[in-house]
C-alpha cells in the first residue's frame, strides 16, 4: 500500500499515538465553504490557526486552491456541539412516523398532479 | 446487536464510519497509524521536488513545482485533520515523526538528481499514489474516504504535468532523453515498492480488508500500475529496467521481475540513501518556524484581551 510503511521483521506494529509537546498549541477550526452563489455553505474540513483571521488566510490556502469557493466560513471546533451517539438513535425513530410523508397519502389520478 | 455486530454490518453495507460512531480500538489504531503515515508522507514529500524549485528551468516549471509542493503541503494537512478526528492531536503526531518513532513512506528517502527526476516523480510516484489513493476514496472511514476525493483530483494535476515534463524533455536534444531514461532507470523499482510487500507476506492485509480500509491488494495494485504505466514509457520512447517485463498474453497482463527486497527492507528500516537527511531537515525547518507559532500566538492573545477589555 502506498504510503502505509510495512512492519519490518522483528518491528511492532503498534506506533506510538501520544508525547510530550513543548510550545502553544494553535486551536483548531472548523471550515465551511460555500461553492457557488444559490448554495449554502458546507463543512470541507478543519485547520489548526492561532486566530480567525489566519483561520480565514489558511482556509483560503488550504481548502480553496483551485476556485472552490465564493465565501468561507470558519468557526472555532470548541463552539460546535453535537449530538452524542446515541442520540441519533433519536432521529432513526423519528422516520417511523410515516404520517408525516406526503407519499403516504393515497390521492385519485383523476385529480391530476398533487 | 453489539457493537461490534453493528459496526461491521455498516461497513458490510458500504455505509461509513463517522468519528463519533462506536468502533473496535483496533480498527482506531490502525487508522491512527495509516493517516499518520499517509500525512508524514506528504509532507515529507515536500523535500524531494523542493530540492528543484530554485533550479527549474523556466519560469512555468518553477510555478508549475510551487503549486504541486504547496499541494503536498495541503494534502498533509487534510490527512492530519482526518487523523485528529480519531482522537490523536496533530502536534503530537508531528513530534512523534521528529522523534523518529513515526515512519514516512520510503519512496521519499530516494534522492532527485537531475531534473528529469521531477518529471518522473510525477509520472510514476504520485502514478503510483493514485492507484493506491483512487481505492482509499472508498476506504469504510468517512473523515479519511472524504480527504481522498480532494487529494486524489489534485493528484490528477501532479501526474499530468511530469509526464508532460517528461514528453518535452523526450523530445529534445540525446542528452535531455538520456536525462528522462536515468531518471526512469534510477525510479522504476522504488516506485513498484510503494505498493508494499506481497500479499503472502502482508502481515494487515486480511483485516484492513474486512475492515473495507484497504479494498484491492498489495500485488493487485502493482499489476495495476505496471499495466498502465507500460504503454506510457513506450510512448516517451524510454526503456523500463526490466529484463523480466514482458506482456503475457494468457493472463492479459505484463509480467514483471523481482523487486530486490533487501534494498525495501534496509529503506523501511532507516537505511535509505537519504533517511536521516530528510528527518533532519524537518525538525530543523520545524524548530526555525517556532519563533513564527509562538509569536502568532502571543499576537492573538493580545488581541484578544483587548477586545475583552
Amino acid at each position: 500500500m502506498t504510503y502505509e510503511v510495512p512492519v519490518a521483521p522483528g518491528e511492532s506494529a503498534d506506533i506510538e499515538t501520544s508525547t510530550e509537546i513543548s510550545g502553544g498549541v494553535w486551536p483548531m477550526w472548523e471550515v465551511f465553504v460555500r461553492a457557488r452563489r444559490g448554495v449554502s455553505h458546507v463543512h470541507i474540513g478543519s485547520l489548526h490557526a492561532p486566530d480567525s483571521e489566519t483561520a480565514l488566510q489558511n482556509a483560503r490556502d488550504v481548502y480553496t486552491r483551485r476556485g472552490e469557493g465564493v465565501s468561507v466560513w470558519v468557526v472555532p471546533s470548541r463552539e460546535v456541539r453535537a449530538f452524542e451517539p446515541d442520540d441519533a438513535v433519536d432521529y432513526v425513530e423519528a422516520n417511523e412516523k410515516v404520517y408525516r410523508m406526503a407519499t403516504t397519502y393515497e390521492i385519485p389520478e383523476e385529480v391530476g398532479q398533487m | 446487536m453489539s457493537p461490534e455486530e453493528r459496526f461491521q454490518s455498516i461497513v458490510d453495507a458500504e455505509d461509513k464510519i463517522e468519528p463519533t460512531d462506536w468502533m473496535p480500538d483496533a480498527y482506531r489504531k490502525t487508522l491512527i497509524r495509516q493517516i499518520a503515515q499517509h500525512a508524514h508522507s506528504e509532507v515529507i514529500g515536500m523535500q524531494p521536488e523542493g530540492n528543484w524549485i530554485s533550479r527549474a528551468p523556466t519560469l512555468h516549471r518553477k510555478a508549475i513545482l510551487m503549486a504541486k509542493v504547496q499541494d503536498e503541503a495541503g494534502h498533509g494537512l487534510y490527512l492530519y485533520s482526518a487523523a485528529e478526528t480519531l482522537g490523536v492531536t496533530r502536534n503530537e503526531l508531528q513530534e512523534l515523526l521528529h522523534q523518529g518513532k513515526h515512519k514516512y513512506s520510503s519512496i521519499f528517502n530516494y534522492p532527485t538528481l537531475n531534473w528529469a527526476d521531477i518529471g518522473t516523480v510525477g509520472w510514476l510516484v504520485d502514478g503510483a499514489a493514485i492507484t493506491n489513493q483512487v481505492m482509499l476514496t472508498r476506504c469504510s472511514y468517512g473523515p479519511y474516504a472524504r480527504g481522498m476525493v480532494r487529494i486524489c483530483k489534485e493528484e490528477s494535476f501532479h501526474q499530468r504535468q511530469g509526464y508532460e515534463l517528461l514528453i518535452k524533455l523526450c523530445q529534445g536534444s540525446d542528452e535531455q532523453k538520456a536525462l528522462a531514461q536515468d531518471a526512469l532507470d534510477r525510479w522504476w523499482w522504488p516506485s513498484l515498492m510503494m505498493f508494499g510487500p506481497h500479499d503472502t507476506e502482508s502481515t494487515h492485509t486480511e483485516q484492513s480488508m474486512a475492515w473495507k480500509i484497504k479494498r484491492v491488494s498489495n500485488d493487485d495494485l502493482r499489476q495495476q500500475f505496471v499495466d498502465m504505466t507500460v504503454p506510457q514509457a513506450d510512448y516517451l520512447g524510454l526503456r523500463i529496467p526490466d529484463p523480466g517485463l514482458r506482456w503475457n498474453e494468457a493472463r492479459g497482463h505484463y509480467d514483471f521481475g523481482e523487486i530486490d527486497w533487501d534494498e525495501f527492507w534496509a529503506v523501511v528500516r532507516g537505511d535509505g540513501p537519504m533517511n536521516r537527511e530528510r528527518l533532519a531537515h524537518k525538525v530543523d525547518a520545524w524548530q526555525e518556524g517556532a519563533w513564527v507559532r509562538e509569536a502568532a500566538l502571543a499576537y492573538a492573545e493580545k488581541r484578544a484581551g483587548r477586545s475583552a477589555a
